[in-house]
């Protein structure tokens, strides 16, 4: 028993970590709203607005604040009025190589001897060199564009680039698993897929289990799911219960995404016919214990408004369930393993399975595989 | 002189089963499969070089060929029936015409020539330069080479490019290049898959970390307690924790998936280039991976780097360098003493390697290192380790994560810094506020241009960092930027969604520079991941960390933990795709249009 309870105190801690981790995160994001400095991407012109203004000092500021500069902005002058002055490629660009060698590269006096020639010549098929004039101006000046030059720059298109993101999906079932204990044989399934982009998704989730041969329980889900922030996608839709007992279907509503700490966790609450509703919250965590052998513990835990004697779930707290389930990973996409899974129910929940001969609680060894495509 | 060779090839450092030994090696006699096209075998290695096509008219025939890297048969997609395709070899000055044909069953291709000036609609992008060819047609680019130097090209269309369709091209310059060699050899390393490219891509957006087999388990745990004590790998493991992330994500593909290779051979098939003892050999490094840095060695020899990105740079002499997705070296060896060095370039994760030989005659091996130890991120990776005052436990959500705005080791990184032209507190823009697509956030102060990189420190050689690299024209454009442009590289590891600025290319805008000007770039990494980041048709002008011109190169190799800025000349009007060079992080959305156009 007193393990439950300190399960049930991991339960309820991890049922208030999505929202404490959201307004943390939002807390992390805001303070950068409205920087500038940043490209601002909502404006068509992106590139030019936030530093409007900036233009005419960008360049002073570099320097102003780089006395060790001035030598260098002097090479720039010679390198300018050289070519202004006419003379041929070459007068420009030994400039250049002197300005480069005054930038300290001391490093580099060792490898003088590698019988390399002298660098002159590198550059010195620039066609353009005797056409630089103003101050300021480029040395190497800018062509100006001919009418062929902005057709070739842009030509009609009938098709826009093509790319490779768009819709991707995941089949994942977490446990897909058997056992064969007191009170019986039975199997159990979890899996959840999606199908959508990075941010807008279709997901399905299912679970259920079955004993002796018929099916105890079994729901599917139909939610559309939004990314709201990094890690956390939130989830509306419906929820159709095929057993136990008597069929019914819920409106959900939920956050599901991944905590720090690396720990996977959803949450979702369910508002059903005639004023039933439930809540449910899962925690994993996947901890390799080498490259292919992964222990993955988990708790589910089960929460009702009322009870409801049909389907045996009682208000309050229903039922918890803690696995520790150890895989080994074949392949990445079918994983074979062995867990141990405790489920206990409490409060009416527990005195309805009484009333009907079951146990309160049930510790069993399981087998499965964990697959995905 | 003649090392005793051992023609036998070490494990990679892990349990190796003979199935992923084969698919890591390769096959002996991989390559193109089909009739005639037989490649030859290793012992007549040098005639396994890839054909070179020179002139000024070529043509060029995209389709699919059968090939057999790992063991198991698959189509590529070749130019002319070879993988890699044809080297190129033009000259400056030329106008050459390539007529590109395209022979693929029911898609269109393209091709786009990497880091070559030309005009817009000759760029090769579908959708932004032209249509694309489509099934059964071609297309003629046309175009004159203001430029000389190493540079490569590829498919721009879809996952093409994964699946072979790259190639050299060399640009023999007008005037003697500043340095001498006898000899030359192109080195093109790529990563070929058995899967299909688009299956791979849906693999990662399901399964980003399939390829991670190194997260950290119990046991690295256990002995981190012994080595470090409870305290510091609580607070190392709280840290990433809280990040939701793991330190032990170098790449999203490695060599799980990928087996490398040294111009279209893999390991096993051990391309060999030929040599003389003493004469200098110039080697053409290329980096085709869709998704691989490489860490490329030659034990025995040291490597004079004389370009980078096709441009001369101020001669360095290194042993190991660090190739990004994109980039290309020219490095020269003298070769003598021995008669047979082997190649070796090891991914960055140390997952794999492609392998070639530089040797006498062919046929011949010399020993084959064993990879380094893989590498852990750390949190100066993270740009959280340069803040001393804060202990290893602050985390993206406190202390100097997100918060660099607010003060604390925002101010005291700005005070180191202050006057530069680029070192400023870390503002984020507000597209990545509350941004499901963005998972972290990241205070990089600096360009960190001296630093080898994750894997590279301290590792006994000298490796070759940016801050090596000096164009030896000096600036050719000479203006300070009159204004900045600041991008962030975005993404989400769990999502496998990468973007600028929170934003995927499929929801951006064009970024728009008025034809003429000078700008700036600043680039901030807010993701754990490389970023290569190539802009068409403009050069871009690295600064260092004084914001003065460095070095010139097509494509930008941004760290995680890194602020990087460069200067563009925006000289060349039309419609230019600016993006990340890892493959599927361009096609998770890490793109932009970037649109030179004249000022109304």
């Amino acid at each position: 028993m007193s393990h439950a309870t300190s399960s049930l105190a991991l339960y309820i801690a991890l049922a208030l970590a999505p929202s404490a981790a959201l307004a943390q995160e939002s807390h992390a994001h805001h303070p950068h709203v409205g920087h500038a400095g940043a490209e601002s991407t909502s404006n068509p012109r992106p590139a030019k607005a936030p530093h409007a203004g900036h233009d005419a000092h960008a360049a002073h500021d570099m320097h102003d604040s780089h006395a060790g500069h001035a030598a260098e902005n002097a090479h720039d002058q010679h390198a300018a009025s050289s070519a202004h002055d006419g003379h041929a490629g070459h007068e420009p660009h030994d400039a250049h190589a002197a300005r480069n060698s005054h930038a300290g590269h001391a490093g580099h006096a060792g490898h003088a001897g590698h019988d390399m020639p002298a660098p002159a010549g590198a550059a010195a098929t620039d066609p353009h060199a005797r056409h630089a004039t103003a101050p300021g101006a480029p040395v190497e000046p800018i062509p100006v564009p001919t009418d062929a030059d902005r057709a070739a720059a842009f030509p009609p298109l009938a098709h826009a680039h093509v790319h490779g993101g768009g819709i991707h999906s995941l089949v994942r079932f977490n446990r897909f698993e058997a056992w064969d204990a007191d009170p019986g044989r039975g199997q159990a399934w979890e899996g959840k897929a999606w199908i959508g982009g990075d941010v807008h998704r279709l997901w399905l989730r299912s679970e259920g289990e079955r004993e002796h041969g018929h099916t105890a329980s079994a729901d599917l889900e139909v939610l559309y799911g939004r990314g709201i922030s990094a890690w956390w996608d939130l989830l509306a839709g419906v929820r159709h219960d095929f057993k136990a007992g008597p069929s019914q279907s819920w409106a959900a509503i939920g956050v599901q995404g991944m905590a720090p700490y690396k720990f996977e966790l959803s949450a979702t609450a369910y508002l059903g016919e005639r004023g039933h509703s439930a809540l449910r919250a899962e925690v994993e965590y996947e901890l390799p214990l080498t490259s292919r052998l992964v222990l993955q513990p988990m708790v589910e835990v089960e929460l009702h408004g009322r009870n409801d004697a049909r389907r045996g779930t009682g208000s309050g707290l229903s039922t918890a369930e803690a696995g520790l389930r150890l895989r080994y990973e074949l392949d990445r996409r079918f994983a074979p393993y062995v867990g141990l899974v405790h489920e206990h129910s409490f409060g009416n929940t527990a005195d309805y399975r009484r009333s009907e001969g079951e146990p309160v609680s049930d510790t069993r060894w399981v087998v499965g595989v964990r697959w995905w495509f | 002189m003649t090392r005793p060779l051992r023609p036998s090839l070490p494990s990679v450092p892990e349990p190796v089963s003979p199935g992923r030994r084969r698919f890591v090696q390769g096959m002996a006699f991989a390559g193109l499969a089909g009739s005639g096209l037989l490649r030859l075998p290793a012992h007549a290695a040098n005639a396994a070089a890839p054909v070179e096509l020179r002139g000024t008219a070529f043509d060029l025939a995209i389709g699919a060929s059968p090939v057999n890297i790992t063991g198991r048969a698959r189509q590529a997609i070749t130019v002319n029936g070879s993988l890699p395709a044809p080297v190129l070899r033009w000259r400056e000055g030329d106008t050459v015409s390539v007529r590109v044909a395209n022979h693929l069953a029911g898609v269109p291709t393209s091709v786009h020539w990497h880091g070559i000036l030309l005009p817009a609609n000759m760029d090769g992008v579908p959708g932004m330069s032209f249509d694309g060819i489509a099934p059964g047609e071609s297309w003629l680019y046309r175009f004159t080479l203001k430029q000389s130097g190493t540079y490569w090209y590829h498919s721009h269309s879809l996952f093409q490019e994964q699946a072979g369709l790259y190639g050299a091209i060399i640009v023999d310059p007008l005037q003697p290049p500043p340095y001498h060699y006898d000899r030359e050899h192109v080195l093109l390393l790529s990563d070929w898959t058995d899967l299909e490219p688009a299956a791979l891509f849906r693999r990662l957006k399901k399964a980003p970390s399939f390829d991670n087999h190194y997260k950290r388990t119990a046991g690295d745990f256990l002995r981190d307690v012994r080595e470090d004590g409870w305290r510091a790998t609580l607070a190392d493991r709280g840290m990433w924790g809280r990040m939701r992330m793991t330190p032990s994500d170098l790449s999203d593909v490695n060599g799980h998936t990928y087996t490398y290779l040294l111009n279209g051979l893999p390991p096993a098939g051990n391309w060999t280039g030929l040599f003389r003892p003493g004469e200098r050999v110039l080697l053409r490094l290329i980096n085709a991976g869709a998704m691989t840095y490489f860490d490329v060695r030659i034990p025995g020899l040291r490597m004079t780097v004389v370009a980078a990105d096709g441009q001369y740079v101020h001669p360095l002499t290194v042993d190991e360098l660090r190739i990004g997705a994109a980039e290309t070296y020219d490095v020269i060896v003298e070769p003598a003493g021995q008669d047979a060095y082997t190649i070796f370039a090891q991914d960055m994760g140390r997952t794999g390697f492609a392998r070639g030989t530089l040797a006498v005659q062919p046929g011949l091996a010399a020993p084959v290192p064993v990879p380094d130890p893989r590498p852990l991120l750390t949190m100066q990776d993270m740009a959280h380790g340069d803040h001393g005052s804060h202990g290893p436990g602050k985390g993206m959500e406190g202390g100097c994560g997100a918060m660099m705005a607010e003060g604390g080791c925002g101010a005291a990184m700005h005070g180191a810094h202050a006057g530069h032209g680029v070192a400023k507190p870390v503002a984020h823009p507000p597209s990545e506020a509350g941004n499901p697509l963005v998972d972290m956030q990241s205070s990089p102060t600096g360009p960190r241009l001296d630093d080898p990189g994750v894997g590279l420190r301290g590792n006994g050689r000298r490796v070759l960092t940016y801050a090596d690299l000096r164009s030896l024209s000096g600036d050719p454009d000479g203006r300070d930027p009159g204004r900045e442009v600041e991008l962030h590289l975005t993404g989400h590891m769990e999502k496998f969604a990468w973007s600028f600025n929170g934003i995927p290319f499929a929801s951006a805008e064009p970024l728009r520079l008025n034809y003429g000007e000078r700008l700036r770039v600043v680039l901030v990494n807010d993701t754990m991941m490389h970023h290569p980041i190539h802009l068409h048709g403009l050069w871009s002008d690295l600064e260092d960390a004084d914001g003065a011109f460095q070095v010139r190169k097509h494509t930008i190799d941004m760290p995680p933990g890194t602020r990087r800025s460069y200067r563009v000349r925006a000289d060349a009007l039309g419609r230019w795709a600016y993006h990340c060079h890892l493959l599927y992080h361009m096609e998770a959305g890490m793109m932009r249009e970037v649109r030179v156009e004249e000022r109304a």
